[in-house]
């Protein structure tokens, strides 16, 4: 049941992907990479990751994507094709074509390094906000609030840039 | 193995109807409201059986007649419209509004055959992250729905709502958090257990005693994310014609307007569950009345169960009532008042709140 239902969520979740990544139109493909990661999400629910889904949903799908969408549509980018010069074309196809084949190398390097076989059963609670939340504030304290940090300088900076002509 | 597939199935369509059949009696109750709010007879006109009846049917139109308008009325889509986003943009905004009420628990448990059933569709341990990721994914229907169309009206109201909705977000959530540290779960059926206790035995212990402010902001955000009167400069029809839906017609037009009334309902249930303790009946405990004064009267437990989830309906219905009582009381927000009131405001008083809760749960523990 759980092998079926993971079956159809990877097809569907490589479907939405390769949208992504072919859809001569920006909207649509910023709409495809949000169904992308819901799917993920689903995935993470699968796994038993509960929180990581939902915190995926909330980051990810729900606030990245909405400026994504936002910004794609204040530009009014129109089709890719459309736009693109033949010569630049060529350049930006051959340089994803190369950082993707070489993304393709190690993902399947690490595949293949993986022990095969059934992992073990999931501890009690295994990823539940309480194991989650202890880990993140007693193991990984200093990174969690480092990172914490640096989003808010994120946040405050471009503030601070776009005051400064004033 | 069917079974409880069978019950799975009979709590999501409980939880569906729920949500849809409230939001078509709001419809009834925010205009025959508005009509007693400002003086006149609303939604009176109905000639049923001939006018032989002695009293008016004005809910048969909104009930029946109006439905049924919706639906056989002409879908046009605009010339310079993208079809595909076009047609799934009402489905976007109404989807994650209806799911988010999965999340929220109708009752306590019914034992019924052997079986204990918890009367929640989806019982998740990240039950308020739940609802927070779903609304705010209700975002993707304004959007599109204004861009799609490549109307100036709609993209305006597309603009606006998404801008409103994502600033309102952030002070939702950290209002949420306040309430979260008070009950120390994330899961809502918890929550909901952890209001049954009452104090000095009279009265019932719900999160509102303890958290006023949370309740407060998120009913104000919960009035943004709804996109109504006073925040819905999204629609604001007298600037924007009806802002982000302006080129949508029959029941694609119903469905956004659905999407609004589906989250008042959310948003009653979601200040139900935190605030005012859910399906709890004060005194009423699984096998009866604890009344004050150490008076017991047993209860039998079916009659128990019909009375916790009538109580979370009722309580629920109130809350959406007391918003449609807002929507006609309250003028329309400027805009750069909104933006102040959501981030000069909401956003520091919700922190100082999160602050405040911190303390005090570290200074009792």
């Amino acid at each position: 049941m759980a092998t079926l239902a993971f079956l159809v969520l990877a097809a569907l979740l490589v479907g939405s992907a390769l949208a992504v990544v072919l859809h001569p139109n920006p909207v649509k493909s910023a709409m495809a990479l949000v169904v992308t990661l819901f799917l993920l999400a689903v995935v993470f629910v699968l796994l038993e990751a509960h929180m990581i889904a939902a915190l995926q949903i909330i980051v990810y799908a729900g606030a990245i994507m909405v400026l994504f969408l936002f910004v794609i549509m204040l530009l009014n980018l129109g089709d890719e094709e459309q736009r693109a010069r033949p010569r630049r074309r060529v350049v930006v196809h051959g340089v994803a074509w190369a950082a993707g084949a070489l993304l393709a190398v190690v993902l399947v390097r690490l595949v293949a390094g993986a022990p095969l076989g059934r992992p073990a059963p999931a501890p009690e609670g295994y990823g539940s906000a309480a194991l989650v939340a202890r880990s993140l504030f007693t193991d990984y304290v200093l990174p969690f609030e480092l990172a914490g940090l640096l989003l808010l300088v994120a946040v405050i900076g471009p503030v601070v840039l776009a005051k400064r002509g004033r | 193995m069917w079974v409880d597939v069978g019950i799975a199935a009979a709590k999501a369509f409980a939880v569906v109807m729920l949500v849809l059949n409230m939001s078509l009696v709001l419809l009834w109750v925010e205009r025959k409201g508005s009509a007693l709010i400002q003086d006149r007879i609303g939604a009176n006109r109905a000639n049923v059986f001939g006018g032989l009846l002695p009293f008016n049917l004005g809910i048969i139109n909104t009930l029946i007649a109006d439905p049924i308008k919706l639906l056989t009325k002409e879908d046009l889509i605009p010339a310079g419209a993208d079809r595909v986003l076009h047609f799934v943009a009402p489905f976007l905004a109404v989807f994650p509004v209806i799911v988010t009420f999965a999340a929220i628990p109708f009752g306590d448990v019914l034992v019924i055959g052997g079986r204990t059933i918890e009367l929640q569709a989806a019982a998740l341990d990240v039950g308020v992250l739940y609802v927070l990721a779903m609304s705010s994914l209700a975002v993707y229907g304004v959007v599109l729905g204004g861009w799609a169309t490549n109307s100036r009206w709609s993209l305006l109201g597309a603009v606006r709502g998404s801008a409103q909705m994502i600033s309102y977000e952030i002070a939702l959530g950290l209002g949420l958090v306040a309430a979260i540290m008070t009950f120390g779960t994330l899961d809502l059926q918890e929550i909901a257990r952890a209001q049954g206790a009452h104090l000095w035995g009279v009265v019932p212990l719900w999160g509102i005693l303890y958290q006023p402010v949370a309740f407060l902001i998120l009913l104000i955000a919960g009035f943004a994310e709804s996109k109504r009167v006073p925040f819905d400069l999204p629609e604001g029809e007298s600037e924007l014609v009806a802002g982000y839906f302006t080129e949508y017609s029959g029941m694609k037009q119903a469905a956004f307007m659905l999407s609004d009334f589906a989250e008042v309902v959310v948003v009653a249930g979601l200040a139900t569950t935190l605030f005012f303790g859910a399906w709890q009946v004060p005194f009423l405990a699984r096998d009866g009345w604890h009344l004050p004064g150490g008076v017991f009267v047993a209860m039998p437990h079916l009659a128990v169960v019909a009375l916790q989830i009538a109580a979370f309906t009722i309580k629920v219905f109130a809350l959406c009532c007391f918003q449609i009582l807002v929507r006609w009381t309250l003028p329309r927000y400027r805009y750069d008042h909104l933006m102040d009131l959501g981030w000069k405001w909401l956003l520091p008083i919700a922190l100082a709140n999160v602050v405040v809760t911190a303390v005090v749960v570290v200074l009792v523990a």
